[in-house]
């Protein structure tokens, strides 16, 4: 890893803020807030592989942990979901 | 332990238990802000109109600035911690060590302005004028100062670690081949970063 691999990600972060922000003029309705978040994940996967270094790391237990957060949230915002919209 | 007496190999050891540990911490913090997020959704499902009313209140500018200042921050922790690791320069890794810490304080300058603007406008919890409006509107200004009150926290939280950790470096604390303090405070760091990539269009970009 060298510096211009990071500068690389940084400058490939900042463009998708700057599509994050144009998305959000674009008045897309509906479709709006899943453009933003499926971006939103796709910038903290970069930071996330990139600069929090998942991408090079060797232990198991470390690679699994992340997965594991978002499996935990899906439970979570499944659940409460079904409640919601079929009280 | 005993006989296989290494010194650079019990360094590596403690550094992977370090992160297994600091890696738990952290999702601890991305459940905290997980049952926020839950919460902010279920409401937004609910009061759409309101919710797209209350973003309009804030300030795409000052938002969008301060997702580039945090970003930037994530670079520069990140090029501070290779530039001891693997260049060995102690004064490159304090210098962009320094960067970060500076843009963090930035950050919370905007994010003072941002809530000033809006004290100033009536727009704060109890507030008579922000009582007055609808439920939905409430809930939104309630979900902001909250979210974005409680993420300011963790910027303010991790300066201060960082801080420990330049000081650490500058006393060599923290050694090239020994650097777990440091990769830890730069990951707690990058958390915080993660956790406004989402609230940046979730609250500054509801159309």
């Amino acid at each position: 890893m060298t510096y211009p691999r990071y500068i690389l990600v940084w400058v490939g972060l900042v463009m998708l803020t700057a599509l994050t922000l144009t998305s959000a003029s674009l008045e897309l309705g509906k479709v709006s807030i899943v453009v933003c978040l499926i971006i939103a994940a796709v910038k903290s996967t970069l930071v996330i592989l990139y600069f929090m270094n998942l991408l090079f790391e060797k232990r198991l237990l470390l690679k699994m942990l992340v997965p594991i957060a978002i499996c935990v949230l899906a439970i979570f915002i499944g659940l409460t979901y079904t409640d919601l919209l079929f009280r | 332990m005993s006989s296989s007496h290494n010194p650079s190999v019990e360094a590596h050891e403690e550094g992977v238990k370090a992160r297994v540990g600091l890696w738990l911490f952290l999702l601890s913090e991305i459940l905290l802000f997980g049952g926020m997020f839950l919460l902010y959704s279920m409401y937004r499902y609910k009061n759409p109109g309101d919710f797209h009313a209350g973003s309009m209140e804030l300030s795409r500018f000052d938002g969008t600035l301060n997702t580039i200042v945090l970003l930037t921050s994530s670079l520069t922790v990140v090029v501070a911690l290779h530039s001891l690791h693997i260049k060995r320069s102690k004064a490159r890794a304090v210098f962009f060590l320094l960067t970060t810490i500076a843009l963090g304080f930035t950050f919370l300058i905007v994010k003072s302005f941002e809530w000033t603007a809006k004290f100033q406008h009536g727009l704060y919890p109890g507030a008579k004028f922000l009582e007055s409006q609808p439920h939905g509107f409430i809930l939104f200004f309630g979900l902001y100062f909250t979210m974005t009150g409680l993420h300011a926290l963790h910027v303010i939280v991790g300066m201060v670690v960082l801080s420990f950790v330049t000081n650490f470096v500058i006393r060599e604390k923290i050694k090239p081949e020994r650097i777990n303090i440091m990769e830890n405070g730069a990951l707690y760091w990058h958390l915080v970063d993660i956790i406004w990539i989402f609230l940046y269009p979730l609250f500054y970009l509801i159309t």
